[in-house]
């Protein structure tokens, strides 16, 4: 079989199954945001960290508790790289480095899983299990608790209260992420990643040379890096190392966990408004982009010019041979589009278009489907923009799922999609223009130019997959980096629970055959041109200077 | 009811009253008396209000300076087109101004200095003092005689006069005003035609209609409205996206080895943020209150004229709108043994004596229908006229004939049986099934009876009188129902006639029997809901439910409390205008959302032609982004700057006129203007670009 024809059925396969995911799943996370009951263990933990389970949070009060959960973890997960030559299964790793520490805990933290370090050198069993791996559920869960906020934004009439984070919080991880991440870490195992305590094995292979095998608990953290749009690999492989992905299935399956839940969270969506044609609407945009985009991605790699790349039947290049082509490109396109950032392949050495693409698909915002809840909230964001603008072409104040979009509302909706670009450019900018760091550089020229704006792009949009190439564990890397990662993760979510608040005091509006229809096809293609649009507008003379500038001739 | 001595509203049509400004689009002469207000609108502090125009503005002093230092022709070009941008921003609102501005004058002019003869001790005495109207304090009593100008707004306390409104509602046809009931306000500049009356100044001096017409009109009181607001913050963040963008490309673009000029740098700024929308967004405000203005409205803010976008209910009142004002003689409908023609040859004879409008309707009826000429008066000799009255409800003639006295008698059901009875006779059931029906239906039924000399007096048969509903309502109706709106018929009639009439004109619900707190109540369930309501109203009665309503229409024939209660004042009183005017607040809104998507759509182009202009030197690649095929990058740069500036111009007729609206759902009407602004907006600036190009390459400098 040929590896495009594989390609092509684990795409088919892959839509298969999203789709068929897409309801149970969807309705049972609306079911365990909407309940009132509680599980007897959750009823325990609320007593434990003293919260009434049954109160439901105003929208300040449920920020500060996003806040401050996420600044506990922050220091914990720093003091912990800090200290783990001291503690238990550090497997010979020294202390941290503080920027690169400052820089992993942030980007932990914020879902981003942006790695300036290699896995497998430089942190411990306990860091990577209890440490980075918790991150991995929880950070997810945050995203997933936000858009359940803004989700009851739309739902709640006259109200001041969105939820409480403290339930969202446990519900999402006691009984979405951590039976899931269970089952397909099994999955996993039994096709073949490793799930150990070793150290390093020092073998001697065939040429007579000696090598340095390491060990690790990877199949725990390689489902939900997956399954939560982490992407923060064990090695500094990531997932093209064989102990994460040995095989084409186990490819297959890391590229289904990484898109499920958020391309489920629609439906979720859908079924919380009480319009089930609202979330597909929604999903039918981000499908679409993700379609798009792989099939471009796909073209790119697969059709480059240049006689050696003809001969080998594409751009072989950095990519992996048990995965070829088709898979590799399936899996660029899936990580970039979901903020997971875990790669098969090299990024670096994609085609200039292909790798544009994924620059690309960062800069959407992540969104099609995006990172677990962060990628929603986006959409939905954008979502208002566009019924602003179309609500006002059919010429009533614009109003979404009977909520008004008045100056507040818009104020908000402004802020979020000004808040990433200015990060990106601004970031971007800076490298730019300081010489020092323009030499971290490995490539010259437009190439060069690429590496830095993806780092950006990577670390504000949470996604936190690397162009490589550029070295970035420097001070100033780990540090601007990290910045960009806390504003591009927190400052958002701000503004998305700000407006779940001004939402939910509306009183809604019913609709009539004057308001503008959210859920016909006429909206979807509205809904995506905006989404291009409103990003390709705002990034489109940085991507001309970079992947544009090297993929014409 | 409405009094009989006021004159029927006439039906206004959309064309603007003689003296009124019409809609006139773009008057060159306007152009160029706006043109010193438009430059005087460069004054930062003026400027700062509207973000984008003012970033414009920025790099407009930007560009300046940097031509003066390095002066080459180019930097000339764009120096000038930025500024021609602002200046082209300044004088779409200065032209929309100034239609207001021509308005207001035309009003000013009325309000001449008018001395009023105050009324001292008024009502114990008549002593008088001659005093400036401006003088004139609330609660003053003054006295109007026949030509001579009403001094300030007032209620009429004693006496009746006909005046003559036409100044402010440009209608030449005198109206009655009188004192007590609903007729009684009247309006300062009006002038007195007939009689004495005298008025209660209800008005401070400098706040009486007129003035705060002259300050609408004029968009003095302007402010923006909240729907203007939401907009100019997603404006503005586009802005700053674009400014951010352009800002943090320089190092990158040092990088490349191609750092830009100033001049190229604030180029792309202002091609890239909204500036289209940014220049035209509050004309599109001021020329929505306008076009009220020209179907003589008054809106006392734009948030009026915006929530009549939104709303989701109308209240309409039956009589005058829905209905014609009176009810008509539709049908003869005749007793068992008599013919119809005999039965219309009574009712025609009985209603000769009639003046009322039913009554005029039975004898034009008998006329169209059965070809009975109508009889005048005096050609009946031996006739002995009875006339309609309140009272007797009755109206009819005895006529003197050989057999002796020939009565015919035509009223109310009741009091025509009571006449028969009285009169020794009786009506059969046949007939009083026949009274039922027309009421069953809705109708009014009226008993025609007649007695020749001292027979039984017999009853002849029934005239069935119906509401007409004006033509094109129902029509008017489905239209509202796919726009979304609802229509609630308000009446005073029982429920059963109202049934019949709500079905008739096909409107959605019916209010019957409705008292003003029903009508209160109604507005409040509907509010309730989420809606939004509009409706209309005269009475002082009515006063409160304008108030509560969102759109509240008041007639401009309605007391001042109407007035001030509203939100809106019809200077025609027509009540039928209240579909206007969601009309205007709908094509409002279509006109924003049309041209802020005219404006983002247009930044393609501008891409296409800017960034391969800026970087095709160091990447030659980029070359193949010049789709345009334009002359070199400084025409290029030009041309699209001048493109910017020209569109505007090019749309302020646009702005000014509304676009397009015809009413249909939101699908349709989205995807109309998506097609037409969105990818017209995508379309347009290739071409607009490519041709002025063609011309710019031949300025020496810029080939």
């Amino acid at each position: 079989m040929s590896s495009t024809l594989a390609g092509w059925l684990q795409a088919v396969a892959l839509v298969g199954a999203l789709a068929l995911c897409y309801r149970p799943l969807g309705d049972y996370i609306a079911k365990l945001l909407t309940t009132a009951k509680h599980l007897r263990v959750e009823r325990g933990l609320y007593r434990v960290i003293g919260v009434d389970g049954d109160a439901d949070q105003r929208w300040p009060s449920y920020l500060r508790s996003v806040l401050a959960f996420s600044a506990v973890s922050l220091l914990f997960l720093y003091l912990l790289q800090r200290t783990q030559q001291w503690l238990l299964l550090s497997v010979d790793n020294k202390a941290v480095e503080a920027h690169t520490a400052w820089n992993t805990a942030v980007s932990f933290v914020t879902n981003t899983n942006w790695q300036s370090y290699s896995g497998e050198s430089t942190m411990g069993h306990l860091v990577q299990m209890a440490g980075l791996a918790v991150q991995n559920f929880v950070s997810a869960a945050v995203g997933i608790a936000i858009v359940a906020a803004l989700i009851r934004g739309f739902t709640r009439n006259r109200t001041d209260r969105i939820g409480n984070f403290w339930v969202d919080l446990t519900r999402i991880v006691l009984r979405l992420l951590l039976p899931l991440s269970i089952v397909f870490a099994l999955v996993l195992v039994a096709n073949g990643v490793i799930q150990n305590f070793h150290g390093f094995h020092d073998i001697a292979t065939l040429g007579g040379d000696t090598q340095s095998i390491p060990g690790g608990p990877v199949a725990s953290q390689e489902a939900i890096k997956e399954l939560g749009t982490n992407g923060g690999g064990f090695f500094n492989a990531n997932s093209a190392h064989p102990f994460e992905n040995p095989n084409g299935f186990t490819n297959w399956l890391e590229i289904f966990l990484l898109l499920v839940i958020s391309f489920a969270l629609p439906r979720t969506f859908g079924k919380m408004v009480g319009d089930n044609r609202q979330g597909y609407a929604i999903v039918a945009v981000m499908g679409l982009f993700w379609v798009a985009s792989a099939a471009l991605m796909t073209l790119a790699e697969q059709h480059h010019g240049g006689a050696a790349l003809q001969a080998a039947g594409g751009a072989m290049e950095g990519k992996e041979q048990r995965f070829g082509i088709a898979a590799s490109s399936l899996f660029a396109t899936s990580t970039t589009l979901t903020s997971t950032g875990a790669v098969d392949a090299a990024h670096d050495s994609l085609t200039p278009f292909g790798g544009g693409l994924t620059i690309f698909n960062m800069m959407l915002g992540e969104i099609a489907p995006g990172g677990t809840g962060s990628g929603l909230y986006g959409m939905l964001i954008l979502a208002i923009v566009a019924v602003f603008v179309a609500g006002l072409m059919v010429g009533r104040t614009p109003e979404y799922l009977g909520k008004k979009l008045g100056s507040r509302e818009m104020k908000f909706a402004s802020l979020y999609i000004l808040t990433t670009p200015t990060i990106v450019l601004v970031g971007t900018g800076l490298a730019m223009a300081l010489p020092g760091e323009r030499a971290g550089m490995l490539n010259s020229g437009a190439h060069g130019f690429s590496e830095v704006l993806y780092a950006f792009t990577s670390a504000s949009n949470n996604n936190g997959s690397a162009f490589g190439g550029i070295t970035v564990n420097t001070e100033w890397y780990d540090t601007t980096l990290g910045l960009a990662m806390l504003f591009g993760r927190f400052l958002p979510m701000v503004f998305v629970l700000a407006l779940a608040g001004s939402l939910a005091q509306q009183q809604p509006v019913p609709a009539t055959p004057g308001t503008l229809p959210t859920h016909k096809p006429l909206f979807v293609g509205l809904l995506s041109g905006v989404v291009l649009i409103v990003v390709g507008l705002t990034y489109f003379p940085a991507l001309a200077l970079g992947p544009i500038a090297e993929g014409l001739h | 009811m409405s009094s009989t001595l006021t004159p029927t509203p006439v039906e206004t049509t959309e064309a603007a009253a003689p003296h009124r400004v019409s809609g006139g689009l773009l008057d060159p002469k306007l152009i160029l008396s706006s043109l010193p207000d438009a430059v005087k609108k460069l004054d930062p502090r003026v400027m700062v209000k509207n973000p984008v125009m003012f970033v414009v503005e920025v790099g407009s002093v930007v560009t300046t300076v940097s031509a003066i230092a390095n002066p080459s022709v180019f930097a000339w070009a764009i120096t000038i087109w930025l500024w021609l941008t602002t200046v082209f921003a300044n004088l779409a609102e200065a032209v929309a101004e100034g239609r207001g501005k021509a308005q207001a004058d035309t009003l000013r002019r009325t309000k001449t200095d008018t001395t009023a003869r105050r009324l001292l001790n008024w009502p114990a005495a008549q002593d008088e003092e001659e005093v400036s109207a401006t003088a004139l304090q609330l609660g003053d009593h003054v006295v109007v005689e026949a030509g001579q100008i009403i001094p300030g707004d007032g209620d009429v306390v004693e006496g009746v006069a006909s005046v003559d409104e036409s100044a402010i509602t440009g209608e030449s046809a005198p109206v009655i005003r009188e004192s007590g009931g609903d007729r009684s306000a009247v309006t300062g500049g009006t002038k007195v035609l007939s009689d004495r009356i005298v008025v209660k100044i209800s008005s401070e001096p400098g706040k009486t209609f007129i003035d705060r017409m002259i300050a609408l009109v004029e968009g003095a009181s302007r402010q923006k409205t909240p729907n203007e607001i939401a907009l100019n913050i997603l404006l503005a963040s586009l802005t700053i996206v674009f400014l951010i963008a352009v800002v943090t490309l320089q190092p990158m673009a040092t990088f490349a080895g191609a750092p830009q000029s100033m001049i190229v740098l604030v180029a792309l700024v202002v091609a890239l943020i909204p500036t289209t929308i940014g220049a035209l967004l509050s004309a599109i405000g001021i020329a929505g209150m306008d076009r009220l203005v020209q179907r003589n409205v008054l809106a006392m803010s734009g948030r009026a004229v915006e929530a009549a976008g939104d709303v989701n209910t109308l209240l309409l009142d039956k009589t005058g709108t829905i209905t014609l004002g009176n009810r008509q003689a539709a049908e003869f409908q005749p007793a068992k043994g008599v013919s119809v023609d005999e039965l219309a040859d009574a009712a025609q004879l009985s209603s000769l004596a009639d003046e009322t409008p039913e009554g005029r309707s039975i004898v034009v009826l008998a006329k169209t229908e059965y070809g009975l000429r109508a009889r005048a008066q005096g050609e009946l000799t031996h006739a002995t006229w009875v006339p309609f009255t309140a009272q007797t409800r009755m109206s009819g003639v005895d006529l003197d004939e050989a057999d002796g006295v020939h009565s015919v008698r035509k009223g109310a059901a009741g009091s025509v049986t009571n006449w028969v009875t009285e009169n020794g006779g009786t009506v059969g059931k046949d007939v009083a099934e026949l009274v039922d029906g027309i009421s069953a239906a809705g109708g009014t039924p009226l008993l025609v009876a007649s007695r020749i000399g001292a027979k039984a007096p017999r009853a002849l048969g029934v005239i069935y009188l119906k509401d007409v509903v004006k033509e094109g309502m129902k029509e008017r109706f489905d239209e509202l129902r796919r726009m979304g709106i609802k229509t609630i018929m308000i009446t005073g009639d029982n429920p059963l006639t109202a049934k019949a009439i709500a079905e008739e004109a096909g409107v959605d619900d019916f209010l019957a029997e409705a008292t003003p707190e029903d009508k209160m109540a109604l507005i409040k369930k509907e509010q309730e809901g989420g809606k939004l309501v509009a409706m209309t109203g005269d009475g002082t009665n009515d006063a409160p439910a304008l108030a509560q309503a969102d759109v509240g229409v008041a007639m401009n024939t309605g007391t001042m409390a109407a007035k001030e209660a509203g939100n809106m004042v019809d200077l025609d009183s027509n009540p039928t205008k209240l579909i206007e005017i969601v009309e205007i607040g709908k094509q409002l809104l279509i006109t924003r959302g049309a041209l802020t998507t005219f404006s983002i759509a247009n930044d393609v182009a501008k891409y296409f032609a800017i960034i391969p202009a800026m970087f095709a030197s160091v990447y030659p690649g980029l070359g193949h982004l010049n789709i345009m095929a334009l002359h070199s990058p400084t025409s290029a740069i030009t041309s699209a700057i001048i493109f910017n500036a020209l569109v505007i111009i090019g749309l302020i007729p646009l702005a000014l006129r509304g676009v397009k609206y015809r009413p249909s759902d939101a699908s349709s009407l989205l995807r109309r203007n998506i097609g037409v602004y969105g990818f017209g907006g995508l379309i347009v600036p290739f071409i607009g670009i490519k041709l002025i190009d063609l011309v710019v390459q031949f300025i020496p400098g810029l080939s």
